[in-house]
């Protein structure tokens, strides 16, 4: 059981996709306008890095060495497009949102990455908790920037108005806002970490 | 088959300035913040995701339109661009390797990474979201899908010189060691594209 909670925990900040890994960035700064955006890319990857990690790992030793990454994005397209369906025809308004970026989650380097790294060579218990943890770290990088971003650009968070009289600061919800926000925060996180180890 | 030159124009302005692929749409990131940090890699990425660009703009374009269109099949176009790039990027990766090595030592690693580009699938998708009405190509929706993707190709280079001649200098500079790297990579786009914004009031 605590094999399977360290397979789970590691995603959420020792590996944490998005600001230990820096992977999967492009997604993260478009769709980070608002929380509500962001919770939804959020389920949406978790929901594809659970799927292909799990049936990788189930084919993974009748996966021919030489093709695999043409094989591994077969599978994740597949999860692609049922999220893309299922969110086109419950939530439209969220697709619209999301836009390309919910295609564009096959390209995802979080997906490949985990299945070429992980899944490829793990027992299908622990890529299924590999998922989860890393879909979960990157949900909540997901909702720490787009908290960050919604709230200093736009005034709100989850389109709740906070303080009357706040005046917000827009370049924050502009595509530079969002480039800023992720660079800073990965220099505050650098700088703990250095802390850290000097102690 | 009718093409606007006006239509064109738009195309450029749009995708080189406004909505540059890496500063405004954020497409092809990675590679942006991996490779920049000299001129003569920089470069030979932006020519190899230029290229790309452009054949999967026209290779997507065919398949769309006389496969996934006439047998109802535009749910499976996310499998389909992603089979048909990767399937091209390794094909130009064989034909460059045995026919012009200089050119394969040039390009490097840098080829195979284009297949996981954003810029690239995003361009396929974009193209079928604005130049198919209904299921059904527009006028000129070739050539502008072709143009669009030269356009792209050239924004994304664009954002590459310019950041890679800053990082160089900025290798020279004494900067604090949390930022060092990536952070500082991103407070600099982050700059870049605020300037970029200028090129707003363009829109047509």
């Amino acid at each position: 059981m605590k094999k399977y909670f360290y397979e789970f925990s590691k995603g959420i900040i020792r590996e944490n996709p998005t600001f230990v890994l820096v992977l999967g960035l492009c997604p993260t700064l478009a769709v980070s306008i608002s929380v509500i955006n962001g919770i939804g890319m959020g389920i949406a990857a978790t929901f594809v890095l659970l799927g292909s990690n799990i049936i990788i790992s189930l084919i993974k030793t009748v996966i021919p060495d030489r093709i695999r990454i043409p094989c591994f994005i077969v599978v994740i397209a597949t999860f692609v497009t049922i999220v893309e369906m299922t969110m086109k025809a419950y939530s439209p308004a969220l697709n619209r949102a999301l836009g390309i970026y919910v295609p564009l989650i096959v390209v995802n380097c979080i997906v490949l990455g985990r299945v070429e790294a992980y899944a490829q060579k793990a027992t299908v218990v622990n890529s299924f908790f590999d998922g989860l943890g890393m879909g979960l770290g990157f949900t909540l990088a997901l909702i720490l920037i787009s908290g960050i971003r919604e709230f200093l650009g736009a005034g709100k968070i989850l389109g709740h108005t906070l303080f009357k009289g706040f005046e917000p600061a827009f370049v924050l919800g502009m595509p530079s806002g969002a480039l800023l926000a992720i660079g800073l925060l990965l220099g505050f996180f650098n700088l703990i970490k250095m802390r850290k180890t000097c102690k | 088959m009718q093409i606007n030159i006006a239509q064109l124009l738009a195309i450029f302005i749009s995708a080189v300035f406004v909505y540059n692929v890496i500063l405004s749409r954020f497409l092809g990131l990675c590679s942006f913040i991996a490779i920049s940090k000299e001129t003569k890699p920089a470069l030979a990425m932006s020519l190899a995701v230029m290229f790309v660009i452009t054949m999967s703009s026209i290779l997507t374009w065919f398949i769309y339109n006389y496969l996934l269109v006439p047998f109802n099949l535009t749910y499976l176009r996310t499998i389909a661009f992603i089979l048909v790039i990767a399937t091209f990027v390794q094909f130009v990766e064989m034909v460059i390797r045995k026919f012009a090595p200089p050119l394969y030592r040039f390009f490097g690693i840098y080829l195979p990474l284009i297949t996981v580009n954003c810029a690239v699938l995003g361009v396929a998708v974009l193209n079928t979201d604005m130049f198919f009405v209904n299921g059904k190509a527009a006028q000129g929706s070739f050539i502008y899908s072709l143009f669009q993707g030269v356009c792209v190709g050239l924004g994304y280079t664009l954002a590459m010189l310019l950041m890679s001649g800053i990082r160089e200098r900025l290798d020279l500079c004494d900067v604090p060691k949390a930022v060092k790297d990536f952070p500082l990579a991103f407070v600099i786009a982050s700059i870049m594209s605020l300037s970029f914004m200028g090129f707003n009031g363009f829109r047509f």
